[in-house]
């Protein structure tokens, strides 16, 4: 397994590097830059700047030299917040982000496997039906119509959470949200666990489990549950970089400081190191995370080996 | 809707095709018929509904500023704060919203299928380094690469709007393709084709992608409602459809930052997005169960 861990890591490293040439070339390819949208700067002023920056170099000298600093972890400086580096303006904004995504898995799985172990166990009634009108709903339903929904009804009606802000990450100003980013989340692993415990419930040996009469909550905790995690675990990945992507559109709506807006931001204002930034870390971030995710597969699965 | 599940059993012979088949279950799934009969709805609304109104898309009327809906005679769903009339704003917007979906679903079906059958299809180091590259783009984060491809080309082109969300839709495709496509190819009657002289592109096009076509259509049909979410998503940002011309995410836009003083510019077009999204992700559920039984 450590062998196995040590080859996906290479691999890892090497896609990073692909993902890199890729993103500079296209950032490249694109018309303007950096110092367009400045009131018509100086011809001098405009080439100094572009000397200090180093963009006034053959581009494959740049590309050499982006990649042997972010080689030593340096993302370089921001072409337009031009008192910080892409490494302060990341770390002040991933926190926000990172926590929201992680907070918004967690509930969508305190929500969703229950939910669809209920629908499972119930097929066919009320409450399935229910389950399955959610489901849709919920998959359907777009982060940036749901937020200023909820933000309508629980913020401006109801007066029970505030519309939009941070505070320092006050837990009201994160309630909705998280929601926000939660709902599709859940409807889904709803989905999947629905689906996985039925399969796993027309078993032969959940058949033998009920044979050795043993009670119907200890079939289901102590031999259906385990196999019926597996397609919910394999999501986890594909989630929670779902949700921390997704954090871009909360963001938006909630006017929360987390990293969406530099990506927007940067890409508008063609500032290469920041949007580059922005995609090293987000791509290693979902590389990790799918790392993560075989591991831990292969743990809850015995029958599945690494080679 | 009985009567149709009637005509069709009635005409049909002891051996029924996989179509006539999944007509006959796509019918009984009531569910889904609303949902078709609503979008059929939604479209000729979105077609011909801003015809039969007085007033365009982009029609100031200073005398009727930010009216709710059903207050003043003259516009139904009531007007935004430039007095622009949110009925026909709406239908526009969900004109330029499933023009996108449709238009960008064909751009990735397209990339998708020929990508993975060529890939499935020519097999070893070539499908090797086709899949690879798949694989690549995964892991890039999606939403990033459509910000980028949209930002970086001229903002607001309907043209660069098709085919930077077209263009990051393809690769579940492409991978269910080239898994459908490795199963095909060692089928007896590929071999026969080929024994007969058909060339690989004859083959490709003539037989395995028709095969394919079940399996492309629900993946298209659940895409269309993708690509409409990253559209409105991007319009959303404020890099998408541009003023005045409106898509139903920039009118989300717009009514969520007017909700406090105009909740109706937010929840007419929002009501109207949901609406269409719900069913296209009927539809294509729908149509995956009744091509494939196996699944409910």
């Amino acid at each position: 397994m450590l062998r196995y861990a040590a080859r996906r890591i290479a691999g890892i490293l090497l896609t990073l590097v692909i993902i890199v040439t890729l993103s500079f070339a296209i950032m490249r390819a694109a018309p303007g830059g950096p110092f367009d949208q400045e009131q018509t700067l100086p011809a001098a002023v405009r080439a100094n700047l572009e000397r200090t920056y180093g963009l006034d170099r053959p581009l494959f000298s740049q590309y050499i030299r982006y990649l042997r600093e972010l080689a030593q972890g340096d993302f370089g400086p921001s072409l337009k917040l031009r008192d910080f580096t892409v490494t302060d303006l990341i770390a002040q904004g991933l926190p926000v982000s990172l926590s929201l995504g992680v907070a918004a898995v967690t509930l969508a799985m305190l929500v969703g496997i229950p939910l669809g172990m209920a629908a499972a166990i119930r097929r066919g009634t009320v409450a399935d039906r229910a389950v399955r009108i959610w489901l849709v709903l919920g998959i359907a339903l777009p982060g940036f119509v749901t937020g200023p929904l909820l933000a309508l009804v629980f913020g401006l009606y109801l007066h029970w959470l505030p519309v939009a802000g941070w505070e320092e990450g006050e837990l009201r100003y994160l309630i909705l949200p998280v929601i926000t980013l939660a709902l599709p989340v859940a409807a889904y692993i709803t989905r999947l666990m629905r689906a996985s415990l039925l399969e796993v419930l027309g078993m032969n040996f959940i058949r033998t489990a009920r044979a050795r009469g043993l009670g119907e909550a200890r079939v289901l905790f102590r031999h259906a549950l385990r196999p019926a995690l597996l397609p919910v675990v394999s999501y986890l990945g594909p989630a929670t970089a779902f949700a921390v992507t997704g954090s871009l559109v909360v963001e938006t709506v909630f006017g929360l400081p987390g990293t969406g807006r530099y990506l927007v931001q940067g890409a508008v204002n063609r500032d290469y190191p920041l949007v580059m930034g922005m995609v090293v870390v987000y791509a290693s971030l979902m590389l990790a995370l799918n790392l993560l995710t075989d591991l831990l597969y292969g743990w809850l699965d015995p029958r599945v080996r690494y080679d | 809707m009985t009567d149709d599940a009637g005509v069709l059993s009635a005409g049909s012979p002891p051996s029924r095709g996989l179509w006539v088949d999944a007509a006959r279950r796509l019918v009984r799934d009531r569910g889904c018929l609303v949902a078709v009969n609503a979008l059929m709805l939604l479209t000729a609304l979105a077609l011909v509904g801003p015809l039969m109104s007085p007033y365009a898309y982009d029609r100031l009327d200073w005398q009727h500023l930010a009216t709710p809906p059903f207050s003043s005679g003259s516009h139904w769903l009531g007007t935004d704060r430039l007095g622009r009339d949110l009925f026909v704003r709406t239908l526009y917007g969900l004109r330029i919203s499933l023009l996108i979906g449709v238009v960008a679903s064909l751009v990735s079906v397209v990339i998708g299928v020929s990508w993975g059958a060529i890939a499935g299809y020519a097999g070893g180091r070539t499908d090797e380094l086709m899949m690879r590259f798949v694989d690549i783009l995964y892991s890039l984060p999606y939403l990033f690469v459509v910000i980028i491809l949209a930002t970086l080309f001229a903002r607001g082109s309907l043209a660069v709007l098709f085919i930077s969300i077209g263009a990051v839709g393809w690769l579940t495709t492409a991978r269910v393709v080239r898994a459908e496509t490795l199963s095909l190819k060692r089928r007896e009657f590929i071999d026969a084709a080929r024994a007969t002289g058909v060339d690989t592109i004859g083959v490709l096009a003539r037989h395995i992608i028709p095969n394919l076509i079940g399996t492309v259509a629900v993946y298209a049909t659940l895409s269309v409602p993708q690509m409409i979410l990253f559209e409105s998503f991007l319009s959303f940002l404020g890099l998408g459809v541009q003023e005045p011309l409106a898509s139903l995410g920039s009118l989300v836009n717009d009514g969520a930052l007017e909700m406090q003083s105009a909740p109706w510019m937010l929840l007419v077009p929002a009501t109207c997005l949901v609406l269409v999204l719900l069913c296209l992700n009927v539809v294509g559920d729908g149509l995956r169960d009744a091509l494939d039984p196996r699944e409910r």
